[in-house]
């Protein structure tokens, strides 16, 4: 392909015409190749795979003061976002029940989301029986922390969830179990 | 006794084939490419399992990073010549043609609206070192940011009839405060739903 047919077969020589002897047209592609692959490979390398990824998050309006339906306080879950990678929750209503301290990750709120949505579906009657969470930042925790929480509701399909402000109460319980 | 003579073969291959195919790939990378730029922003972003992508236009994009600094970057050079007017004249700034060209190449920026006409104007080598002093953002209702975004909403929905979508980008080490404030800036516009900016992390079996 890359070299044309310039031998000039088949046309007979009998004639006995001086022909000039034709240079041949092949051209050595090697440093061409070589040089197309080196860019490539830079080119491959450059490019990035990994586009960056979105959490769409809806934060409760606060222009309306809507008047609320009643929800039962034994459905509702708190997890406080403490420092050091450290959270704590609680089931129910703030200071009655005494709250769990627990890690990020699968061990720990992961499972304690999913035995808790459980209990509250088979204690409820359907169809008010999903469990509802509030997400509880204190000014110590990382944003990293409130991503890693959002992110849980998704994984273990908890489908009301909110981020509320923390009441000075709660900062007491963290205070007081060493994570604020 | 004659010697069996091997007849010898050329070592030179046909490599016809092979240059279109790596030509072809060549100009597949280089029109896929994106000229990456200088990010001033430097955010580590917390990993989530989300797969979402976000959108290519349309877009404002909050950085909050290198302790508590917020940057600022809107897609697209109109939105972005019209925001500039707009808060040129909200804060008593007049930009020239020239600034404006230069604001609207600029990709991402973390200057209060008193540098900015200095900033538009430094050398791409003064940039470099430059530190930025980020955006300022506090808890009233009329700070640089809202105005930002609030312009930017503006000049969008005026051009492109679209409403802009507001992404959050936060570093990881970011304290909830921080971020806390810039949620609260937008939900003071009435923009209750925004995205947050992960990087991917397999999603974990359940």
């Amino acid at each position: 392909m890359a070299e044309l047919d310039t031998s000039g077969k088949g046309g007979g020589h009998k004639g006995g015409k001086v022909r000039s002897k034709k240079a041949s047209t092949r051209v050595d592609l090697t440093a061409m190749v070589d040089l197309a692959f080196l860019l490539i490979t830079f080119f491959m390398l450059t490019t990035t795979l990994n586009k960056p990824k979105a959490m769409d998050l809806a934060m409760p309006d606060k222009s309306v003061q809507k008047i609320q339906l009643p929800v039962a306080a034994t459905r509702s879950m708190t997890i406080l976002l403490g420092s050091h990678n450290k959270l704590e929750w609680y089931m129910g209503e703030a200071g009655k029940t005494a709250p769990t301290v627990d890690n990020f990750g699968k061990d720990g709120i992961r499972k304690a989301l999913i035995e808790n949505g459980k209990n509250v579906a088979a204690t409820h009657a359907a169809p008010d029986n999903f469990m509802i969470v509030l997400i509880k930042p204190s000014e110590h925790s990382t944003y990293e922390n409130l991503v890693a929480a959002l992110d849980e509701m998704s994984i273990t399909g908890v489908k009301s969830y909110a981020i509320v402000d923390i009441t000075p109460l709660e900062i007491g319980d963290l205070k007081k179990n060493n994570i604020y | 006794m004659p010697r069996v003579k091997v007849a010898r073969k050329s070592t030179f291959i046909d490599m016809t084939a092979m240059c279109d195919v790596a030509f072809l790939l060549l100009t597949f990378f280089i029109l896929t490419a994106k000229p990456r730029v200088e990010d001033p922003a430097k955010a580590d972003v917390p990993p989530s399992s989300k797969e979402q992508a976000i959108p290519d236009d349309n877009v404002a994009m909050i950085t909050i990073g290198q302790g508590n600094k917020v940057f600022y970057s809107v897609t697209g050079t109109d939105v972005r010549t019209e925001a500039l007017k707009a808060m040129g004249e909200k804060y008593k700034v007049t930009f020239t043609p020239e600034e404006q060209a230069r604001f609207a190449v600029t990709e991402v920026f973390g200057v209060p609206m008193s540098q900015l006409k200095q900033f538009l104007n430094m050398t791409a080598e003064d940039k470099k070192t430059y530190q930025p002093p980020g955006i300022p953002v506090d808890t009233t209702a009329n700070n640089e940011l809202s105005n930002w975004v609030y312009t930017s909403r503006q000049a969008d929905k005026a051009l492109h009839d679209k409403a802009l979508d507001i992404a959050i980008k936060g570093d990881r080490r970011e304290q909830y405060p921080a971020i806390k404030m810039v949620i609260d800036n937008l939900q003071r516009q009435k923009i209750n739903k925004f995205s947050l900016i992960t990087a991917l992390r397999q999603a974990p079996k359940k």
